[in-house]
């Protein structure tokens, strides 16, 4: 799960160096806002457990062990914000001074494990757990297959990063230069240990803790349990989102990028490509010197012209700029999940009301 | 029985060595980086920044020779910075190991043209495959040999103050390094844990009982991290501590760091064009 250097290249670390560094702030500044002038010890001592517990080399049954990484402990005691710099630092002195890990990779490991993680292990704990008692058993049972979702989906975010690395990246003579797996070898690759190994072990991690902490220090448990105050609600969620908000303007207006790329991406070619020979080239580049077929393949033929979209390449006819096209469709798209997001959220909150007044009556 | 009973001290005598293993690692490191040597001498800053950047060079080449050359000037830096190459050995053995298992299906997995067939088992090793697995090991102990070079020849309380050249956030690092202090001493607990219940053990553990072992370790480690917590805390704020966070910096320059900065970049840059 630690990915090394070499593994990724270096535009895919910085991508996600990239994708990593607004969570930090965000979790930075939400952590700090709960703990003041507590953060520093805080943060510290809860990193040097997340690392401690990396080290634990855990019996399983069927007599193999497994390392945990303790994703599903530090959310559920933690938090998720608390939880992605915890488990951040350790990973970045695990990356600096005990090479596991690469330097140029703290981002791409950083991303996966800690906050993808840590987001993932959170919201499962609060799915399943909901309102339940400190003390009960169904914690037990949230926490860890909290830990199992977590660190499996990190493993499948890991996966993807190195499957796109074949695609992507090749010496003149069509060698991989980095990871040399595509997608479908290295998601089974990399999920078939972690579904089987990596994921029992956090599993138990998770499980195991919390329910030793019902029984010597349940108070560890309360900040995250959804019934007091924690760590999230300390601070304003409309100020503390909002360099999020900044961050997605900031990339909606660099959309235009786009169109600096050449050629379609991989798997998403249109009929006309099998008849346009550099298409086909380019085809066959990135599908490992494998010519498409010379036909239209008939299923893609008839299901294409079903449905015409209206912006399709990202093209509004009626704009002639391409790159203000771009960045209208970028504005788009993202009102229309922000539309539905919050018709999402409006219909959930309006359901729990209408819950907390059939019970309060 | 005494399967179980190899079992029970495999696992509490190999927890243990694993705590032990990186205790003495980190001890060792500050040994050989206060000590003599070329590296040693050099800015904690320069050395951050050099080393990073062959690192990056490193990943962006897409020549062999350039990253294998690379490898060559980081070996020389820690023979000539005394960093025995006991040291660097175990790590290549282990970088060679995991990434050489890794790598090895992709010499008969990556489509190319034919390097070699294997008549038996119909299989067929391609250049591109050859090309690939070079690729991804020498990477790896390039920028494995590279990291470790930086931190046995630099003390760890110097490479995070030089990370604020890196444009990172006084807070972070000021924690980097409360973290690394307090990493050895749970890790000194966790140890200290295990040895006592080793000292305490009589017959078997069954894996139940093992698996019940390490969670409750942990279950006390987060309880202890927390209470620790709050005595840090207080001890800082006994000594004034206000919240605001500073880092000393007693870094200066001399006309040495600079042609060893010149000497970073220029390889570096070497490297990179090369590779490119």
């Amino acid at each position: 799960m630690h990915i090394p250097d070499g593994y990724l290249s270096p535009a895919t670390c910085a991508a996600l160096y990239g994708g990593a560094a607004p969570f930090w702030y965000v979790a930075l500044r939400r952590v700090r806002t709960a703990l003041h002038t507590r953060l520093v010890p805080r943060l510290s001592l809860l990193a040097a457990f997340c690392f401690v517990i990396m080290m634990f080399n855990l019996p399983l049954p069927g007599g193999t062990t497994g390392h945990a990484v303790g994703i599903g402990v530090a959310a559920v005691v933690l938090g998720p914000w608390a939880a992605m710099l915890a488990i951040s630092i350790a990973l970045t002195i695990q990356a600096l001074f005990f090479g596991d890990g690469g330097i140029t990779a703290i981002g791409a490991n950083c991303f996966n494990m800690a906050i993808v993680g840590s987001l993932i292990a959170y919201g499962v704990y609060r799915a399943i757990a909901r309102r339940a008692p400190l003390n009960s058993a169904r914690r037990v049972v949230a926490a860890g297959i909290a830990g199992y979702a977590g660190i499996n989906i990190a493993a499948l975010c890991a996966a993807i990063e190195f499957g796109i690395q074949p695609a992507l990246y090749r010496d003149a003579a069509g060698a991989p230069l980095y990871c040399p797996y595509p997608l479908h070898i290295a998601i089974p690759a990399m999920m078939i240990g972690h579904l089987t190994v990596a994921g029992i072990a956090e599993l138990f991690v998770s499980a195991g803790v919390v329910a030793f902490l019902q029984q010597s220090d349940p108070a560890m448990l309360r900040s995250t349990s959804g019934v007091a105050e924690n760590l999230q609600a300390a601070s304003s969620p409309a100020k503390a989102l909002r360099p999020l908000w900044l961050g997605l303007g900031t990339l909606m207006i660099l959309t235009p990028i786009g169109i600096l790329a050449g050629g379609a991406a991989w798997g998403e070619w249109v009929a006309s490509d099998y008849a346009n020979p550099a298409a086909r080239q380019q085809i066959a580049a990135s599908s490992f010197h494998q010519l498409p077929p010379a036909q239209v393949p008939k299923g893609l033929e008839r299901l294409s012209a079903v449905w015409t979209a209206p912006f399709a390449q990202y093209a509004p006819p009626y704009i002639k700029s391409r790159a203000f096209g771009y960045l209208l469709c970028a504005m788009f798209g993202v009102g229309l999940v922000m539309v539905g997001s919050f018709g999402a959220g409006w219909l959930l909150r309006s359901q729990e009301r209408a819950r907390e007044q059939a019970a309060g009556s | 029985m005494s399967g179980s009973h190899v079992q029970r001290r495999g696992f509490v005598q190999s927890t243990i060595d694993t705590l032990y293993a990186a205790i003495s690692r980190v001890m060792y490191a500050e040994t050989l980086a206060r000590g003599e040597g070329l590296l040693q001498g050099i800015d904690p800053r320069v050395k951050l920044a050099g080393l990073l950047a062959w690192i990056l060079a490193a990943a962006l080449s897409s020549k062999l020779w350039v990253i294998a050359a690379l490898l060559a000037v980081a070996v020389s830096l820690a023979l000539f910075s005394r960093v025995p190459l006991s040291v660097l050995a175990p790590v290549w053995t282990s970088a060679l190991l995991f990434t050489g298992a890794i790598a090895i299906p992709a010499l008969f997995l990556t489509p190319g043209t034919t390097a070699l067939d294997m008549p038996n088992v119909g299989w067929r090793i391609t250049h591109q495959g050859l090309a690939s697995a070079a690729y991804l090991i020498t990477r790896v102990e390039t920028s494995g040999t590279i990291a470790l070079v930086l931190v046995f020849t630099t003390p760890w309380t110097h490479i995070l103050k030089s990370m604020r050249i890196l444009r990172v956030p006084v807070i972070i690092v000021v924690v980097l390094g409360m973290t690394l202090r307090y990493i050895l001493l749970l890790l000194e607990t966790a140890r200290e844990m295990f040895e006592s219940r080793k000292s305490r053990m009589v017959g078997t553990l069954t894996s139940r009982d093992q698996r019940r072992l390490a969670i409750h370790g942990g279950g006390v480690l987060i309880a202890k991290a927390f209470q620790l917590s709050g005595e840090v805390f207080l001890a800082m704020q006994a000594r004034g501590f206000r919240g605001e966070v500073y880092v000393l910096d007693e870094f200066s320059m001399t006309q040495r760091d600079w042609a060893a900065l010149s000497l970073f970049a220029m390889l570096a840059a070497g490297a990179a064009w090369a590779g490119r």
